[in-house]
């Protein structure tokens, strides 16, 4: 009995939620869902669900942290005392703190912040569910906030951890894998730079399965990437449908929305040639 | 941190000579400053070592005591990590609540010891879900020029490793304390190696004035079989995947040497 049994498991290993090892949670991420914030996102990433909220650039307070020279990104990771188990205080923790720091750290890359001199860009994420990965798919839903809020971005950041669990690099670790794993390496990625914004790892792997984790965690960022963009250009999308339904002409849809993902490109020629 | 217009003269300078292959201090890219490490320097605390890197000068002290184990582990002791940056240590350093490169700092020394299950945990429960002993690693930062992690990382390792706490004997749901004092077993030895970019250059060991200017740097924590315990990128800047890779190689290299020599102080 139990060695046909070990067979089986050997032959057919299988992830708790019969995922394949470098298959993604289903990933839903909505914009502009707050209709108080210059630009929001909320992402529901397997059993998490995250709210992503953008204010700014708008002034700095308090005035002392502003920087002379270049806007200041702000970023704050909070969890809602429901969202583990058992409940936790709502007073920010020590990871907390460190999570609001990397993430920072993830997404400046991304933005052009020397336009904004004495501001701040608020990113504020609230967990309202957390089931592993949190951190990641807090960056996933904070870029498209901030996308949202049409502050320019230099690209989308995408995030998705990779783990070891039973011995076997699997992504985008569940709230189990994560807990029960051998080890966890979240990591953020901007396709369009081909680099890393963060990186992170606990647990023990070897220097060869580090590597090969990172290149992993960088193939489901560029899937995530995709979702990313569908996610705004069905935001924009829709508001360009609705001004060509108006002027009746839906076939010129497609090319206008191309148009508006890089404005500058198009437009700065024209501007040379009147002059 | 490079905001005003001393630090982007001295940005310039720094990468500047380190294009070059030296640092402004003489030193090559990959080279540490002079490590002296010393251990069971005060009587107090049950482990404790001091480390100077350079002018970086960090006491690290290891107390031990009793507490309540967490919820979801009966069972096991707890080890908690902290740093305290003193206002003595740097100009710019003021007293008050820790700023977020302490509890970074803490967090990324304790990573590495819990990742690479330093203490065995189960080891130091005492009565289940009620007494369990309780290690606290305190981070005491002195004298700031760069690099804490690396230096609090081994500091911590070598305190730890020369640690001595009370030993006690459980009967019936009763705790004495024994006469001797028992050593602290440690099952693995990680040290945190940190790489940090300038320009298109990796360097490590940077002094203060390097961590100004620099672009991001990495943290790897490897134990003695080279396996990577925790990473850390800091930095608004990304790295591609091969600069992790080298940061990995160099960080592999450099902890090794800097794990053969705090066991050569600590005789472990």
């Amino acid at each position: 009995m139990s060695k046909t049994r070990k067979k089986k498991t050997s032959k057919k290993w299988e992830r708790i939620d019969g995922r394949k090892p470098d298959e993604l949670r289903p990933i839903h991420i909505e914009s502009g869902v707050l209709p108080n914030a210059d630009g929001s996102a909320y992402i529901e990433m397997g059993r998490n669900k995250i709210m992503a909220g953008v204010y700014g650039p708008r002034e700095m307070h308090p005035k002392r942290l502003s920087k002379p020279n270049q806007g200041v990104l702000r970023c704050r990771y909070h969890m809602a005392p429901f969202s583990v188990d058992p409940r936790r205080s709502p007073a920010p923790s020590r990871r907390d703190m460190e999570i609001s720091m990397v993430m920072r750290d993830a997404l400046e890359p991304a933005l052009f912040l020397e336009r904004y001199p004495r501001s701040v860009i608020d990113v504020y994420v609230e967990i309202i569910q957390a089931d592993g990965g949190t951190r990641c798919a807090s960056i996933n839903a904070a870029a498209v906030a901030l996308a949202d809020a049409g502050i320019p971005m230099k690209d989308l950041v995408a995030s998705v951890a990779v783990g070891k669990y039973e011995d076997k690099l699997i992504l985008d670790l569940g709230d189990y894998e994560d807990k029960k794993g051998q080890s966890d390496l979240p990591l953020a990625y901007m396709p369009k730079f081909d680099k890393v914004t963060l990186l992170q790892m606990e647990g023990i792997m070897t220097q060869e399965e580090t590597v090969e984790a990172v290149k992993m965690a960088v193939e489901g960022c560029k899937k995530i990437y995709e979702i990313q963009k569908e996610t705004l250009k069905k935001k924009y999308g829709m508001v360009q449908g609705e001004a060509a339904a108006a002027e009746d002409l839906p076939e010129e849809q497609l090319e206008s929305s191309e148009e508006a993902e890089e404005p500058t490109e198009d437009d700065k020629p024209t501007e040379e040639e009147e002059q | 941190m490079s905001n005003n217009i001393v630090s982007k003269l001295k940005r310039k300078k720094i990468e500047e000579v380190i294009k070059t292959g030296k640092r402004m201090d003489g030193r090559d890219l990959l080279q540490y400053r002079d490590w002296q490490i010393k251990t069971g320097f005060l009587e107090k605390p049950e482990g404790s070592a001091e480390v100077r890197l350079g002018k970086t000068h960090v006491v690290v002290g290891v107390k031990a005591g009793i507490g309540t184990p967490f919820e979801d582990s009966p069972d096991e002791g707890v080890m908690m990590v902290n740093a305290e940056f003193t206002p003595i240590a740097h100009p710019t350093w003021e007293p008050g609540p820790p700023p977020n490169e302490a509890i970074e700092l803490a967090r990324v020394v304790d990573r590495g010891l819990r990742a690479a299950k330093v203490l065995s945990m189960d080891e130091l429960g005492l009565v289940s879900g009620e007494k369990v002993q309780m290690v606290f690693v305190d981070l005491y930062i002195l004298n700031y020029d760069g690099n804490l992690i690396d230096a609090c990382s081994a500091g911590a390792l070598a305190a730890l490793s020369t640690a001595e706490i009370p030993d006690f004997k459980v009967s019936k749901g009763e705790i004495t304390q024994k006469d001797k004092k028992k050593k602290l077993k440690l099952r693995a030895h990680p040290i945190a190696a940190t790489v940090v970019k300038i320009g298109d250059e990796f360097i490590v060991d940077a002094t203060v004035d390097e961590e100004e200017v620099m672009d991001g740097r990495i943290t790897v924590t490897l134990d003695e079989n080279g396996n990577v315990n925790a990473m850390q990128k800091m930095g608004a800047i990304g790295f591609s995947v091969d600069e992790i890779k080298k940061c990995i190689n160099i960080a592999s290299e450099k902890a090794a040497e800097i794990r053969a020599m705090v066991m050569a102080v600590t005789n472990g």
